[in-house]
C-alpha cells in the first residue's frame, strides 16, 4: 500500500496555535464529562452507597471484563437541558465486553431524579437499543428507575419513539436473535416491569429490587390493599413464586456476577468475512491532529493529514486521486480491518459527488466498512453548477450512501452543513455510530451564510419598498442569527439532544472507530440493493 | 546379593531406596496405586507395578497385591520402607511363606515390639528402664481411668498397636480422660484395626532421644549412636539431629548398651530404633522400638558415613555387618528438617493440592534433599503429606545449624501451604541454637514460632497486583489469538474509557483480612494506591521467559516469582514469601441464590462420626460431625445456635474440601 507523506510542520506557529486551541476544547470536554459522571450529586450518591448499593458506573465496572474498554454513548445527553438537573439524562449506556462478548449496556442512574425517564432518557435508551439491534449485540439492562418522569409525560409517553418503544424494541430485538439480560437493582414499576419480564434472563437483588405493574400507593388507592413494596414485588416473590425473575442475588455484586455468567452461556460466535491483517500504528502521532485542524472552520486543512494519523501505518490507497479532488476517497486498514474512507477536502462539486457515489458502491459491493470524515460547507451553488446537474449528482451520492448496507461510521471533524451532511452520511443516514470532534459544528448552513441569506432577503425587501438599511442595522440584524447558529450548532447542544453518539477527543478517533467496527462485525454484512440513480 | 528388589512403598523413602539399589546394581521394582501413576518413585525405578486403588488399604497396605507384584516381577526381596507394611508381622510372615526375603527383622521381633504393652514388659524383664504406666490388660474404660489416677496426671494414652502419634492423647486432668480415651480409640481402630490402648506417665520436660541399632544374622549387634527428635508438633517429629546436644560419651554408652540389650532380648536382626525418653536428670526410659528404618535415618548416615539401606540389604542377604562397634564413630553434626504440606493458618491441617512451584537448594557435600514429589505434582489426601526432607551436615553443631538455616531459605514452595516458616523459625530460635530442646519445645515457644502473620508489605501487594494484571492480559491475548477477530481493540486490557480515566479495585484475602488495591490504568502501566500508603506507586512489568515477574516499582527493578494455584498466589521475593488469595467478584455467581445456612468440609477427608441428626436444635459450638484426614480428626461444629436441617454424608464417606456436609438453619434467620 501507499503511505501518506505528511507535510505538516509541527514547529509552525499555526500548528502550535491550533494545538493549544484544540487542547483547551478537549480539556473542557473532559471537565464536562467528569461533571456529568457525578450523577445526582454527593448527597444522592452517599445515600445510595449507604444502602449497600453500588453506583451505576461501579455496577458497569463489575459487569465488564477486567481492564476491557467501555465505549460510552451519549455521555453529555441532556447537557444544559432540564435546568441542568439530569446529567447524562440519568442513564449510562455504552458498548462493553462481558466474557469476551461485545454487549450494549443500558443502566439507569438512580441518583439522578430516581432514575426517572425524561425525554432525552427515552431517546438515549432507544438509541442504545438501536445500536444493539443493528450490530446484533447482546443487551444488558441494569434497572433501577422510577419509570416515566410524570411532569415530563408529554415528552416521554405518547409518541412513537417514546417509552413504549423500549418494550417494542425488546420484543423485536429478541425475535431477531439479540439476547437480553436484565438485572433488577431497584424499582421496576409499571411499564418498567416489562424490562425484566421481556428479557431472556433476569436477576433480582434481595431487599433491593422490586417489580410490579402498580406500586403500593397505587394498589392502596385502587383496591385499599396495604402492602409493602417487598411483599408486592421483591426478590422472594419473583424468584420463588411468580417466576418473573430467574435468579435471586444477595446484593449488587452477586447479581452482576450472575449476569456475567448468563452472558457466558449465550453461545455466540463472532465471525466475519473481512480480510483482516495485523494492525500497525500510524506513522504519525494521532495527537498531531490537534495542530492540523484549525478551530476556525473557515480555514481549510488537508484531510489526508488527518487520515495519515488515523489509519494503519498511515497507508492509504487513493481512488480517483485526480478526479473530483474536493472529496478524498480510498482504501486503508484501521486496527487491521479494511475500510473505505470518504473525506471532505473542500466544497462538493458534481465530480466529487460522482466519485463519492462510485466509491461507496465499490465498498458496498466488496463488503468494506465505510468511514466518513465530514468537514463540509455544502455543494457548490451557481448557475453553471445547477445547469451542470449538481442536484442529480448530489442525489446519486445521497442514494449510494443511504442504500449502502456495509457498516458506516461518521465523524464530524469540522463543519457539517446543509446537503453535504446528507451525502456524507449524517445522522439521518443511520451510520452505525456518529461522533463529533469538539471543534465541529452542525447546522443547516453556516451561521454566517444563514445570517447573510436572511440579511440579503431583508435588504431586498427593504430596497423594494424604497427604504435604506445601514451597515450598522444589518450587523444588528445578523448578530442574533449568528449567535443562534453558534449556540445550536455547538457539539454540546448537539450531543445533549442525541444528534450524535458522543463528542470524542480527536486523538482517540482511531480507537473509537476500531471499537465500533469490531462491534459491528457481530452482525453479518448484508448485500446492498441500490435505488434508482438519476443519470 | 538379591537379583531384584521390590520396594513396597512410595514417596521419598521409595526414591531413597532406589538410589542405594541402583548404586549396588540391584534392579528396583516400584509399586504404585491409582493416585501415584507417574509419581517420581515410579519414574526412578527400573520397573513399576500397579497394585490397586488410591486408598492405601487397597494398595500399599494390601499384602496380597504387593506380594503378587513381587512374584510377577521376579523380585527376590521386598523392602517395606517405613510406615505401610513395614511393621506388619503378617506381611513379613507372608513373605517368608512365599520365599521372598523381607528386608527387616524376624517376624517374632516385629510381633514382640508391635504390641506396645508386650514390648514394655519384655524390656522391663531385660533390665531396660521403662516409664511408669499401665499396660492396659483390662481395657474397661473405668479401669483405665483408675489406672490413670494411680500413674498420676498428666497421663499419655497410646494405641497399643500403633506408633507415629496416631491414637495418642495427652490428658492433663481426670475430667478430660473419658473423651480423650474415646477419641484415641477411634483413631487407633481406624489406623490399626485395634482400639486397645496403654497408659503411661507423661514426663514434664522429656527429650526424645533414640538409638539406631543394627544386628546381623551372625550374632553381631551394634548401635550407631543417638538421634535427638525432641522437636515435635502433635507427636510428629519435624526437626531431628545427630548427635543429640548435651549427651556426653558416658550417657551415650549407657543408652547404646541399653538399646543393644533391648535388641538382643528379642533376637533382633536388621535396622531398628530404640526410642527413649531422656529426663533432665539423664535418666532414660524405654518408649518403644521401631522395627524398621526411621524417617530420620539420614542424620545417622551423615555422621557415620554409612548407608543404612545398604546395611539392611547386606544383612538381609545374610552378610555380616560391615563393621563392629569399635569401628563406628561420630563425624560432625547433622540436622534433618521435614517439609510437610500442612496449613499453619488452619491449625496445621494437612493440605492437599498441586505443587505449582517447587524449588530446593542445590545438593552437595553439606546438603542432601530426599524428596518424593516434583513441581507440578499433587500432594494428595490419601497419604502422608510430606514433601521432602532437607538434611544438612557440617563439622560441628553451630556450623551445621547455619547450613540448615541457609538450606531452608533456599526452599520455595507454592500451591500448597507448608510448615516451611515453622521450620525456619525453629532453626532460628535461640533455645534451639543452644540445644535446649524437649518434646514440648514447640508448645513452649509457640509465641515465637507462630508469629501472628503480618499483612503483606506494599511491595508484595504491588507484585501480586502486577501478576494478576499481567496474567489477565496474557489470558486475553491468548483468547484473542484463538478468535475470529484477533486484532480487535476490544481485546485490549488497558482499561480504556471514552474521555475519562479508569481504575479497577483488586481485592485480596490476606490471611483472612480483605485488602483492596486501587489500580489506575496509565499509559504503559499502572498506578497503585496501596492501603496505608501515601501517594500512589507507579508499577509496570512483564513476565520473563522463565515465568518470573520482572517488575518496575517506582523506578526500581525487582524480580519475583509469583506462583499461582487457582485463586491463590504465593509471592516469593528476596527469600521471603507471602500468600494472598485473589478475590474474584465474578466467582460470586456460584454463590447460593437466596439465604440459607450450610456447613462445608474445611479439608478433604473421611466422615468418621455424625453426632447430630436432622431436626436437632443445637447450641453454638456443638460438634455435629467428625472428619478424619490423614492423621487428624477435625470436628465440624455449629456456627451459631440453630437447627441441623439435613445431613448430606454418611459415616465412612469421603468428602472433598468445600463440600456441603450439613444444612444448618441459624436461629432467628428465617430461611426465606
Amino acid at each position: 500500500m501507499t503511505a501518506i507523506k505528511s507535510a505538516v510542520n509541527v514547529r509552525s506557529q499555526d500548528f502550535k496555535a491550533n494545538a493549544e486551541a484544540m487542547k483547551a476544547l478537549v480539556a473542557d470536554l473532559r471537565a464536562k464529562v467528569t461533571e456529568a459522571k457525578q450523577g445526582g450529586g454527593d448527597f444522592a450518591r452517599e445515600r445510595h452507597v449507604g444502602r449497600g448499593k453500588l453506583l451505576v458506573r461501579e455496577r458497569i465496572r463489575r459487569l465488564l471484563d477486567v481492564g476491557s474498554p467501555f465505549l460510552e454513548l451519549s455521555q453529555l445527553a441532556a447537557y444544559g437541558m432540564y435546568d441542568g438537573e439530569v446529567p447524562s439524562a440519568g442513564m449510562v449506556t455504552g458498548i462493553g465486553r462481558i466474557r469476551g462478548h461485545e454487549c450494549v449496556i443500558i443502566a439507569n442512574d438512580p441518583t439522578v431524579k430516581g432514575g426517572t425517564y425524561y425525554g432525552m432518557t427515552v431517546k438515549k435508551h432507544v438509541r442504545a437499543q438501536e445500536i444493539a439491534a443493528e450490530n446484533r449485540l447482546p443487551c444488558v439492562y441494569l434497572v433501577e428507575s422510577g419509570g416515566a418522569n410524570l411532569p415530563e409525560q408529554d415528552e416521554v409517553f405518547p409518541d412513537r419513539d417514546h417509552f413504549g418503544r423500549i418494550f417494542y424494541n425488546q420484543a423485536v430485538m429478541s425475535a431477531a436473535g439479540v439476547p437480553q439480560i436484565a438485572v433488577v437493582h431497584g424499582s421496576c414499576t409499571a411499564g418498567g416491569a416489562y424490562v425484566p419480564a421481556m428479557s431472556d434472563e433476569s436477576i433480582i437483588v434481595r431487599n433491593q429490587g422490586t417489580i410490579f405493574l402498580g406500586g403500593p400507593p397505587l394498589v392502596k388507592a385502587a383496591t385499599g390493599e396495604v402492602v409493602s413494596a417487598e411483599e408486592l414485588g421483591g426478590a422472594d416473590v419473583h424468584a420463588r413464586t411468580s417466576g418473573v425473575t430467574d435468579h435471586y442475588a444477595m446484593d449488587d455484586g452477586h447479581a452482576l456476577a450472575i449476569a456475567r455468567r448468563a452472558v457466558g452461556n449465550l453461545n455466540r460466535v463472532k465471525s466475519h468475512n473481512l480480510d483482516v491483517r495485523e494492525p500497525r500504528e500510524p506513522r504519525y502521532d494521532p495527537a498531531e491532529v490537534y495542530g492540523i485542524v484549525p478551530v476556525d472552520l473557515k480555514k481549510p486543512f488537508e484531510v489526508r493529514e488527518v487520515i495519515a494519523r488515523l489509519v494503519d501505518a498511515s497507508e492509504f490507497d487513493e481512488f480517483k486521486q485526480l478526479y473530483g479532488t474536493t472529496l478524498v476517497c480510498g482504501f486503508a486498514h484501521l486496527f487491521g480491518y479494511p475500510v473505505g474512507l470518504v473525506a471532505n477536502n473542500g466544497i462538493l462539486f458534481s465530480e466529487s459527488a460522482l466519485k463519492g457515489a462510485h466509491f461507496v458502491e465499490l465498498c458496498a459491493k466488496r463488503g468494506i466498512p465505510l468511514i466518513f470524515l465530514q468537514n463540509i460547507t455544502g455543494f457548490m451553488v451557481g448557475k453553471k453548477y445547477e445547469a451542470g446537474g449538481i442536484a442529480k449528482d448530489g442525489a446519486k451520492m445521497v442514494t449510494a450512501v443511504a442504500c449502502a448496507k456495509v457498516p458506516k461510521f461518521t465523524v464530524l471533524i469540522g463543519g457539517s452543513f446543509g446537503a453535504g451532511n446528507y451525502s456524507m452520511c449524517g445522522r439521518g443516514y443511520s451510520p452505525r455510530l456518529l461522533w463529533m470532534w469538539p471543534n465541529a459544528r452542525i447546522s443547516v448552513m453556516g451561521g454566517e451564510q444563514a445570517a447573510n441569506v436572511l440579511a440579503t432577503v431583508k435588504r431586498d425587501n427593504l430596497e423594494a419598498q424604497g427604504q435604506s438599511w445601514s451597515a450598522k442595522e444589518e450587523a444588528a440584524f445578523k448578530a442574533p442569527v449568528l449567535e443562534q447558529y453558534e449556540h445550536q450548532g455547538h457539539p454540546y447542544y448537539a450531543s445533549a439532544r442525541l444528534w450524535d453518539d458522543g463528542i470524542i477527543d480527536p486523538a482517540e478517533t482511531r480507537m473509537v472507530l476500531g471499537l465500533g467496527i469490531s462491534a459491528a462485525l457481530n452482525a453479518p454484512i448484508e448485500d446492498t440493493t441500490f435505488g434508482v440513480f438519476r443519470m | 546379593m538379591f537379583p531384584k528388589l521390590l520396594i513396597a512403598n512410595r514417596g521419598e523413602i521409595a526414591c531413597r531406596i532406589v538410589r542405594t539399589a541402583r548404586r549396588l546394581g540391584i534392579p528396583a521394582v516400584a509399586v504404585f496405586s491409582d493416585a501415584d501413576a507417574g509419581a517420581l518413585h515410579v519414574d526412578m525405578a527400573d520397573e513399576g507395578r500397579w497394585i490397586g486403588a488410591a486408598d492405601a488399604v487397597d494398595s500399599y497396605l494390601n499384602v496380597e497385591a504387593v506380594l503378587a507384584a513381587a512374584e510377577a516381577s521376579g523380585a527376590a526381596a521386598v523392602h517395606p520402607g517405613y510406615g505401610f507394611l513395614s511393621e506388619n508381622a503378617a506381611f513379613a510372615a507372608a513373605c517368608q511363606d512365599r520365599g521372598i526375603v523381607f528386608i527387616g527383622p524376624p517376624v517374632e521381633a516385629i510381633r514382640a515390639m508391635g504390641d506396645k504393652t508386650a514390648a514394655k514388659r519384655i524390656m522391663a524383664e531385660a533390665g531396660v528402664p521403662t516409664v511408669p504406666g499401665s499396660l492396659g490388660e483390662d481395657q474397661d474404660a473405668d479401669r483405665l481411668a483408675a489406672d490413670a489416677d494411680d500413674i498420676g496426671y498428666p497421663v499419655l494414652i497410646k494405641a497399643a498397636a500403633g506408633g507415629g502419634g496416631r491414637g495418642m492423647r495427652v490428658v492433663e486432668r481426670a475430667g478430660d480422660f473419658a473423651e480423650a480415651l474415646a477419641s484415641a480409640r477411634r483413631e487407633a481402630a481406624s489406623a490399626f484395626g485395634d482400639d486397645r490402648v496403654l497408659l503411661e506417665r507423661y514426663l514434664a520436660r522429656p527429650r526424645h532421644v533414640e538409638i539406631q541399632v543394627f544386628a546381623d544374622t551372625h550374632g553381631t549387634v551394634v548401635h550407631l549412636f543417638e538421634r535427638d527428635c525432641s522437636v515435635q508438633r502433635r507427636h510428629q517429629k519435624i526437626i531431628e539431629e545427630a548427635p543429640a546436644p548435651g549427651v556426653d560419651a558416658a550417657l551415650r554408652r549407657r543408652m547404646g548398651e541399653a538399646a543393644v540389650a533391648a535388641a538382643r532380648a528379642i533376637g533382633y536382626v536388621g535396622a531398628g530404633t530404640v526410642e527413649f525418653l531422656l529426663d533432665d536428670d539423664k535418666s532414660f526410659y524405654f518408649m518403644e522400638m521401631n522395627t524398621r528404618l526411621q524417617v530420620e535415618h539420614p542424620v545417622t548416615e551423615m555422621i557415620t558415613g554409612h548407608d543404612l539401606v545398604e546395611w539392611q540389604l547386606r544383612v538381609a542377604a545374610g552378610e555380616a555387618l560391615p563393621c563392629g562397634q569399635d569401628d563406628l564413630r561420630i563425624d560432625g553434626h547433622a540436622f534433618e528438617a521435614r517439609l510437610y504440606a500442612e496449613d499453619p493458618a488452619r491449625d496445621f491441617l494437612p493440605a492437599a493440592g498441586m505443587l505449582s512451584h517447587l524449588r530446593f537448594p542445590a545438593e552437595g557435600a553439606h546438603v542432601r534433599i530426599d524428596a518424593g514429589v516434583r513441581q507440578g505434582e499433587t500432594v494428595g489426601i490419601h497419604y502422608d503429606p510430606m514433601i521432602a526432607k532437607l538434611i544438612v551436615w557440617d563439622g560441628d553443631r553451630d556450623a551445621a545449624l547455619r547450613r540448615l538455616r541457609t538450606a531452608l531459605a533456599g526452599v520455595q514452595v507454592a500451591g500448597v501451604a507448608t510448615n516451611l516458616d515453622l521450620l525456619a523459625a525453629v532453626a532460628d530460635h535461640p533455645a534451639f541454637g543452644s540445644g535446649d530442646v524437649d518434646t514440648r519445645f514447640i508448645e513452649r515457644h509457640a509465641a515465637d514460632l507462630f508469629p501472628e502473620t503480618g499483612p503483606a508489605s506494599g511491595q508484595f501487594l504491588a507484585l501480586a497486583c502486577l501478576a494478576v494484571l499481567l496474567r489477565r492480559a496474557s489470558e486475553v491475548a491468548a483468547a484473542a489469538r484463538a478468535s475470529a477477530d484477533p486484532w480487535s481493540p476490544w481485546h485490549s486490557t488497558d482499561g480504556w474509557r471514552l474521555n475519562d480515566d479508569n481504575h479497577h479495585v483488586l481485592t485480596f484475602d490476606d490471611g483472612g483480612r480483605p485488602v483492596d488495591v486501587l489500580v489506575h490504568y496509565r499509559r504503559g502501566g499502572f498506578q497503585l494506591e496501596l492501603p496505608g500508603a501515601d501517594g500512589a506507586l507507579v508499577a509496570g512489568g512483564e513476565m520473563d521467559g522463565a515465568g518470573d515477574l520482572v517488575a518496575d516499582l517506582d523506578g526500581s527493578r525487582i524480580t519475583a516469582t509469583v506462583a499461582r494455584h487457582g485463586d491463590e498466589l504465593t509471592i516469593l521475593c528476596g527469600g521471603a514469601s507471602h500468600r494472598l488469595t485473589v478475590v474474584d467478584p465474578a466467582a460470586r455467581a456460584g454463590e447460593q441464590e437466596g439465604p440459607t445456612g450450610h456447613l462445608t468440609a474445611p479439608m478433604p477427608g473421611k466422615v468418621v462420626a455424625i453426632t447430630a441428626e436432622p431436626g436437632t436444635a443445637v447450641d453454638r459450638g456443638t460438634t455435629l460431625m467428625v472428619l478424619e484426614a490423614m492423621k487428624m480428626e477435625h470436628a465440624v461444629t455449629a456456627p451459631a445456635d440453630g437447627t441441623v436441617t439435613a445431613v448430606h454424608y454418611a459415616v465412612g464417606e469421603q468428602v472433598e474440601e468445600g463440600a456441603e456436609l450439613l444444612a444448618f438453619s441459624v436461629d432467628g434467620d428465617a430461611a426465606g
